[in-house]
């Protein structure tokens, strides 16, 4: 082997070795919770209330509220996030007020989950008296969640190439028909992986629901959107640091179910992705 | 004004921002005419198209004076969608958008609202046959655009244009990536529909020009330098710059 051979081996496997360590961390923490958790997971588990202070039974009501939660999120932000990424991209001239937009959006994404959480207390629950709710958890949440979507749909929107759009235009037709024929087809996979990978962070995410929709304990369904829910996230930090001799086996094992539910969305963004990515042929 | 005009420009002048690229263009294209427009690379060939169709309206930093008249009637007071509708324009690559064969003539009648099935078989059809493509492709109409070559592909262009029944079409540049004999095709295809449209070719390829056009246009550095019939502007230019672009000393 020359040495230029043999420095290319040696750089090769030297990033390939780094590209391993971000490997590490995910599966140390899939292969910590499951070996702590699984022998708790049982179908008694997802499928019963709690019992005996939480120390007995199992999270149902957490898992259900978890989902409402992560619907109302979906219901409130993707047709704002897309819609205004599609204005950003398709209708919107460079002008103060599209300026003003992107820099909201930006700024958005960095602001820390509990002051979401802060806000979504004094506007929904307090100055719009709509309680500790679904509705006003979901609302929250939805806030949170929109600058990771508009950002993916506006990149998603932008990597189709502008040619599509001339032709469709080149034909007569409309601003509208373009960008719902020729554009958003195309750039489905990239918003649904955005929509799924912020949708799974706001399913995990405890601070925005902490006064906004979370229960403590509340052994039961909720009846409607203006009723209080147990949540996962929630429920994990409550099991972990509020009940005492609380048994470590049923904080993995909801640990377990939280990741196996962000999980399961991601699986559905891949099938998604797929069959999507079918049609892009170009 | 001679009657049968079926563009006309006054005064056209284009900009981008502070750059002057057509200037004082007087030119009337007649009815049912193929126009050659050549020159140069920045002489305002494509420019010039696209300001008839508007597209030119895409780009925020263009700005226009003066007038194109479609039959009369002042571009810029059409609405644009009819106005595209009219004046199709086939690109220098062929685009293809990325569906089947079918859908893509499809397209322009599906947004223009014909949706019976029929109706819409009709058009691809005949568009099809009117491109000379139809023999090649009647077979496999749902397979996806872009397996054709890429003389089949600016075919299929071109017949997706005529799908929506334009009255003038542009040709930008429309061989510059294709092989002899698919530039003989579409070259063929554009002689088939000089009876009902009437067509404007800018093309880099001055034999081209004298091959497939009937009267021709010689633009350099935003201007108009020689308007004549094709035969006699490759024969006797009446303009220096004219002859040496044909007989290649510069360009």
């Amino acid at each position: 082997m020359t040495a230029a051979k043999i420095r290319q081996t040696v750089a090769f496997a030297i990033l390939g070795l780094i590209a391993f360590l971000v490997v590490v961390p995910i599966v140390l923490i899939i292969a910590y919770i499951f070996k702590n958790g699984i022998s708790a997971v049982s179908w008694e588990f997802i499928s019963q209330n709690p019992r005996n202070g939480m120390k007995e039974g199992g999270i149902f009501p957490a898992i259900i509220g978890t989902m409402l939660l992560i619907t109302g999120t979906m219901i409130c932000s993707l047709p704002v996030g897309i819609l205004s990424a599609v204005y950003l991209v398709e209708y919107a001239k460079d002008n103060l007020f599209t300026r003003l937009i992107k820099l909201s959006v930006v700024n958005l994404s960095g602001i820390p989950s509990i002051v979401y959480g802060l806000f979504g207390f004094t506007l929904f629950v307090m100055f719009f008296k709509f309680g500790t709710s679904i509705l006003a958890g979901s609302l929250t949440l939805a806030i949170m969640s929109l600058p990771v979507i508009v950002t993916a749909t506006k990149e998603a929107l932008e990597s189709v190439p502008a040619t599509f759009r001339e032709v469709s235009l080149s034909l007569g037709a409309s601003k509208w028909q373009t960008t719902r024929y020729c554009v958003l087809p195309y750039a489905m996979p990239g918003i649904l992986t955005g929509t799924v990978l912020s949708l799974s962070r706001a399913a995990g995410e405890t601070a925005p629901i902490l006064f906004t929709a979370a229960a403590f304990f509340l052994p039961r369904l909720p009846h409607s959107i203006s009723d209080q829910v147990m949540a996962l996230p929630y429920h994990l930090y409550v099991i972990s640091t509020q009940v005492p001799n609380m048994p470590v086996e049923i904080s993995f094992a909801t640990a377990f179910v939280l990741i196996a539910l962000v999980f399961l969305m991601n699986i559905v963004s891949i099938v998604l992705r797929a069959h999507y990515r079918k049609k892009k042929i170009w | 004004m001679v009657g049968n005009a079926a563009i006309k420009t006054v005064n056209l002048n284009c900009f981008y921002d502070e750059l002057s690229v057509l200037r004082n263009l007087n030119i009337e294209i007649r009815k049912n005419e193929i126009l050659g427009i050549i020159g140069p690379a920045n002489s305002g060939k494509t420019t010039f198209l696209r300001a008839i169709n508007r597209l030119n309206d895409l780009n925020l930093s263009y700005r226009q004076q003066g007038d194109i008249l479609l039959e009369g009637a002042d571009v810029r007071k059409i609405n644009a969608n009819t106005l595209r509708k009219k004046v199709g324009i086939i690109f220098a690559m062929p685009h293809v958008l990325p569906m089947t064969i079918y859908k893509n003539i499809a397209y322009g009648p599906k947004v223009h609202g014909i949706t019976n099935k029929k109706a819409v078989d009709e058009i691809v059809e005949t568009s099809l046959q009117k491109a000379y493509l139809w023999d090649e492709v009647k077979d496999r109409l749902d397979t996806p655009a872009t397996k054709l070559s890429g003389g089949q592909q600016q075919r299929l262009c071109i017949a997706r244009t005529l799908a929506v029944e334009p009255e003038i079409i542009l040709y930008d540049e429309p061989c510059s990536g294709l092989d002899p004999i698919s530039t003989a095709k579409v070259e063929d295809a554009m002689q088939q529909l000089k009876k009902d449209y009437t067509q404007i070719l800018v093309t880099n390829n001055t034999k081209q020009a004298a091959r497939a056009t009937e009267r021709c246009a010689f633009f350099l550095m935003g201007e108009l330098v020689e308007l004549d019939d094709t035969d006699t502007l490759f024969t006797s230019p009446k303009n220096k710059q004219t002859d040496d672009y044909i007989t290649g000393r510069f360009g």
